[in-house]
């Protein structure tokens, strides 16, 4: 809420400049956001009086006018604005005036006639954001006056970050309550002159849900002088404080709830049929709110109904068949006391948002209603005259909210804060915040004010305690805890070096969003997701993603087009699978390499990355478990992958993860020009790891035996190092695959493999008969199983 | 045929002249090899009367001795020579670049979080994590902000049809450790939040790092150590904190902590308090035997300010240029 200091200070007035002020409200929890210095630079303007206004000899837009500012001889102005009339109060700048804008005023000729000075606008004055011409100031406006005095500025406004729960401090009243707590200074609650009351007119107002209406204040007023308009000061303020003079009536409620904080709504009296009554909605009942948008109510939505039907939704905003017009001559102003419970998340449900809401939300005290009717009874009759009616003020205690008794013990107070706060020191702070305190042995009994809907058990008291005592003087102190020692876990790879090891293999991590747009979704998994946000900021992060390669392709598509020829990215997080109801996150590990295998370098051509390549950094990762002979590489088709070039990453019968080559159809929907690798893992399973237990090594040479071998092209380079592994475990320790070779020799569909075999015992020197005796039986296993024929 | 000590005068200039090794070789197979003239020489001795015999045979071992210490003298040195020609012709551009796979990087944001993350493993804490999608109830009833609370508007939630959400903070993780693992408790839980916001100053996801300790006597001023030392040691350097009152469903008293940075601004960076007596409540705790405190450190925040980011957009960007200048 934006507060004029101006306007401030007449409720509460420390001995603080406007800095010192809006730190200690920062420092009270009232954070204040900004402050805007309004009306600076006006030095040199002053109220002048508009003697005699004819037209410009050479230009019809122009009028030239005769000027006083005081003593001085009128001086002759050429004037722009429609409005400029004789008589009229303005503000004149004079030739040597700097206004707020930059511009410096000169005596200057216009169309051949001399100007000496300006009438200004609202806008030049840097008093407004839109102005119909110069600004009118009252007819009483002291002629020759500066401009600054008259409208007391500049004006420091605050705007403060009100809290959600301090409902009571959404208003000049209220923050300057908060104020005088915390500075010590006296709260002015300026007295009201009774209202007169000179007419018998009253409205029926009847209540038949207490517990949703426990106070109903109103008051009719008569005749009051349609052609009436709100004064410069009531207009001046309520810009200030953000909001725009709309008509005298609607501007008095503003006024007062600003200042009181009570929203109050004014009907047309003539325009109300029978008795106001608070009431829950029918369902599909219909209202026009003065905003003309047409809504369908609710059963939860309390309205404010008369014979006519509902006339305005209670708290939030009034009707349009019932609002003020220009014509308007009899006000039934309204306030009243709407529980929390019954407003909350009513106005969202409509998309409703005011100011009213806001507050009725947060609270309202429930002790102001008449008056503020009365404070707003005097305003209109000062402004547009008319005759009050007779206070309406219908009330319920048993519904209005009670004072409540907190007990606060001491030792909780010195516990919670860790340290002691003299006793008279929170005495003296909960009677500054206007709360009863009487003292016993253990602590203190109190009583808190109606209106602070957010001080409600112990601890309550201890922030508001710590809160005035200051925060800043509560001392450190680090606490003392029991340290178990905890297990430094190897059962699963620690994520942090599996991210070290891609990074060590020049890849780069990236952290895209979690939600992708559905069409990149479907692409990259094949599927469409149940997991659609209700409300996306946009279609482009819409759906949770299935994949972390939708964002992965997404953010290396833009790097190609930014001339980087090669991206290697990774990332580690969370994909989104399941239903609605029963959504299930895995974490996975993903990896992305397109363009060159290595960066351009000296002394080799550029190779560009391919399937090997990352399925080697894939296998450096799948190390770090210990277990990298329990994964199997399987072909497997997958939505997002070229047939062919894609596997199936298992482990101990459990699919783990996918490795491949982006499909081209996929490649070009998503702009990506090059040939692109992937990867993604499921972190849970693929990187459980497993304890190494060292075994004996051997001390004995090993021998080498190679052979090659014609097989069908089908025959998978894994199988055939199974076969051979299998033929003799106690002997062959590794067998190689170092040569696949097609072409001259070789049949079309068949290929050679070269494998070379390592031999080794751990009790003994290998012989050249053991090593041959084993190679044959290799050979004659492969020539069972694949047909194999030993190539010379 | 030459006599010996002719022999030995020419063979040693022959050594002295020979410039490389196979000229030094040819020397020695020429002298000494099997048909060499002073192995000719040795071999012919048998001509001679055998009284002479004797010193003859002396003399041309003498000569050989000599002449073979002479060859590998010299062979030493043209060896040395021969290296240090070698050497020269192999020396390389040692300024040329290395060859292979560079060195790529962590993301500054997980960097930061596993930062945040070591120095409260430390002190002791446990790192819990939980679901990113929540149910109303972890993320909202059970931290205090029932349904319509004014709150939850502070939150801008993502929501999916049928209730569930995005978690807007790591909070709820609070919730779920507590009802595993009773207390006392002391753990963090960093991760992905989400809110409803996208401008130059927000984005609708971003991470988090929420605290929670629960633990008998417990104060604020415990808090406002941790935090302070937390601070100090995440920049490297003195830090000045403040500490102001704020408001949060889940904890009261409520603060904002706000780092003194430079130009004398105080730049917010978490938000923190006790925990409130309901959460505790909820969760099953006794709230007269046990206090606690909570924080939340904006963890895209702290990043910027140790690294120097000013738009918050560039982390989610994930331009190579820009994640470059982070190893």
């Amino acid at each position: 809420m934006k507060f004029p200091e101006n306007w401030l200070r007449e409720w509460v007035n420390p001995e603080l400049d406007t800095a010192a002020l809006a730190h200690q409200l920062t420092m009270a929890g009232h954070e204040v956001d900004e402050i805007t210095v309004q009306g600076a630079n006006l030095d040199g303007v002053v109220v002048a009086e508009v003697l005699s206004v004819i037209r410009h000899p050479d230009a019809d837009r122009l009028s030239v006018c005769q000027v006083t500012y005081g003593e001085d001889a009128p001086v002759e102005v050429v004037c722009g604005a429609p409005n400029v009339r004789q008589g009229m109060k303005a503000a004149f700048a004079g030739p040597g005036t700097s206004l707020p804008n930059g511009m410096k005023l000169r005596r200057s000729k216009i169309r051949g006639v001399v100007s000496n000075g300006m009438l200004c606008s609202a806008i030049e004055l840097g008093l407004g954001d839109e102005s119909d011409g110069i600004i009118e100031l009252p007819a009483d406006a002291p002629t020759g006056k500066p401009l600054t005095k008259y409208l007391a500025l500049p004006d420091a406004v605050l705007d403060i970050n009100l809290t959600p729960n301090r409902g009571d401090c959404f208003s000049v009243a209220g923050i300057a309550r908060d104020i005088a707590a915390m500075t010590g200074a006296k709260l002015v609650s300026p007295v009201l002159p009774a209202v007169p009351v000179t007419s018998d007119t009253s409205h029926p107002v009847r209540i038949g849900t207490p517990s949703a209406c426990p106070r109903f204040a109103g008051r009719v007023v008569r005749n009051i002088d349609p052609s009436a308009t709100s004064p410069l000061w009531m207009i001046e303020r309520l810009r200030r404080a953000g909001l725009r003079a709309i008509h005298p009536v609607v501007d008095i409620t503003n006024y007062v709830m600003l200042e009181l904080g009570q929203p109050l709504h004014a009907y047309d009296f003539a325009k109300l049929n029978g008795a106001i009554e608070p009431r829950f909605a029918k369902a599909g009942e219909i209202l026009v709110l003065l905003d003309e948008r047409e809504i369908e109510l609710h059963e939860e939505t309390l309205v404010i109904s008369d014979d006519s039907g509902p006339i305005g939704l209670a708290g939030i905003m009034g009707g349009l068949s019932t609002a003020v017009s220009d014509e308007t001559q009899d006000v039934f102003f309204e306030a009243a006391f709407w529980p929390q419970d019954v407003i909350s998340g009513r106005a969202r449900h409509y998309s409703l948002h005011t100011d009213a809401s806001m507050r009725f939300e947060r609270g309202v005290d429930p002790g102001i209603q008449a008056r503020a009717v009365d404070r707003a009874t005097g305003l209109l009759l000062s402004i547009a005259g008319g005759a009050a009616g007779p206070l309406t003020d219908v009330r319920d205690e048993n519904h209005l909210p009670g004072v409540r008794t907190i007990e606060l013990r001491r030792s909780q107070l010195a516990r919670l804060l860790g340290t002691e706060i003299p006793s008279e020191d929170v005495e003296k702070i909960l009677d500054s915040l206007q709360i009863d305190v009487k003292s016993k042995s253990d602590g203190w009994s109190t009583r808190v004010p109606r209106y602070r809907f957010d001080l409600a058990i112990e601890h309550d008291l201890i922030e508001e305690i710590a809160r005035i005592h200051g925060y800043d003087r509560i001392p450190e102190k680090t606490e003392t805890a029991a340290l178990p020692l905890s297990a430094v876990s190897e059962k699963h790879t620690d994520l942090e070096r599996v991210a070290d090891t891609l990074v060590a293999r020049d890849y780069r991590e990236v952290v895209t969003y979690s939600f992708v747009d559905s069409k990149t979704d479907r692409l990259v998994t094949g599927q469409l997701s149940e997991l659609v946000l209700a409300n996306p900021i946009s279609s482009e992060m819409a759906v949770m993603r299935g994949s972390l390669w939708g964002g992965m392709l997404g953010s290396a598509a833009i790097n190609l087009a930014r001339q980087q020829e090669r991206v290697r990215v990774f990332e580690i997080g969370k994909s989104f699978h399941g239903t609605l109801a029963e959504p299930v996150e895995i974490l996975r590990v993903s990896g992305l390499a397109i363009g060159a295998v290595h960066g351009e370098q000296w002394g080799s051509k550029p190779r560009p990355v391919d399937f090997f390549d990352i399925k080697s950094d894939l296998m450096a990762v799948l190390h770090l478990t210990g277990s990298a002979q329990h994964f199997t590489f399987a072909a497997q088709e997958h939505a997002a992958l070229q047939p062919g070039q894609s596997a199936g990453i298992w482990r101990d019968g459990a699919l783990v993860g996918m490795i491949g080559k982006l499909h081209p159809a996929i490649a070009k929907e998503l702009d990506i020009r090059k040939d692109a690798f992937l990867f993604e893992l499921d972190a849970d399973a693929a990187f459980a790891a497993s304890i190494a237990i060292a075994g004996p090594i051997s001390r004995f040479p090993s021998i080498r035996r190679d052979i090659a071998v014609v097989v069908k092209e089908e025959v998978l380079a894994a199988e055939l190092q199974q076969a051979v592994a299998a033929a003799v475990p106690e002997l062959i320790r590794e067998v190689r695959v170092f040569d696949i070779y097609r072409g001259q020799g070789i049949e079309a569909g068949l290929k050679s493999v070269a494998l070379g075999l390592i031999l080794q015992e751990t009790s003994r020197t290998l012989t050249d008969q053991d090593a041959d005796s084993a190679m044959q039986q290799a050979v004659r296993k492969l020539e069972q199983e694949f047909g194999a024929e030993l190539r010379d | 045929m030459r006599a010996p000590g002719e022999l030995f005068a020419a063979a040693q200039s022959r050594i002295a002249d020979a410039n490389n090794l196979a000229a030094l070789d040819a020397v020695r197979v020429a002298f000494l090899g099997k048909k060499g003239e002073l192995t000719v020489c040795l071999k012919n001795l048998s001509a001679l009367p055998a009284d002479q015999r004797p010193a003859a045979g002396q003399e041309i071992n003498r000569i050989k001795k000599e002449l073979q210490e002479l060859i590998e003298t010299r062979r030493g040195i043209l060896e040395r020579k021969a290296l240090e020609t070698q050497l020269h012709a192999d020396a390389i551009d040692i300024t040329l670049p290395g060859r292979g796979l560079a060195l790529g990087g962590r993301h500054p944001v997980t960097r930061t979080m596993a930062r945040i993350e070591r120095i409260f493993r430390n002190a002791g804490f446990g790192v819990r994590s939980g679901p990113e999608i929540e149910d109303d109830f972890h993320n909202f009833t059970a931290l205090n902000i029932p349904d319509d609370h004014p709150a939850r508007a502070m939150h801008d939630t993502f929501y999916f049809p049928g209730g569930n959400l995005l978690r807007t903070h790591t909070s709820p993780v609070q919730i779920r450790s507590m009802a595993v693992e009773g207390v006392p408790i002391r753990i963090i839980a960093p991760g992905r939040v989400y809110r409803c916001d996208s401008d130059q100053t927000h984005t609708p996801m971003f991470h988090q790092v929420e605290g929670l300790v629960i633990d008998h006597n417990i104060s604020f001023a415990n808090l406002k150590a941790v935090l302070h030392q937390f601070v100090e040691c995440f920049f490297e350097r003195d830090a000045q904190l403040r500490f102001r009152p704020s408001y949060f469903p889940f904890t009261e008293p409520s603060a904002e902590v706000d780092v003194l940075w430079e130009e004398g601004r105080w730049l917010e960076i978490l938000g923190c308090g006790m925990v409130h007596p309901n959460v505790l409540e909820s969760a099953g705790i006794d709230a007269d035997k046990f206090t606690g405190y909570a924080f939340g450190i904006g963890v895209e925040r702290m990043a910027m300010l140790r690294y120097g980011v000013t738009d918050l957009r560039s982390f989610f960007e994930n331009d190579l240029q820009f994640l470059r200048q982070f190893r």
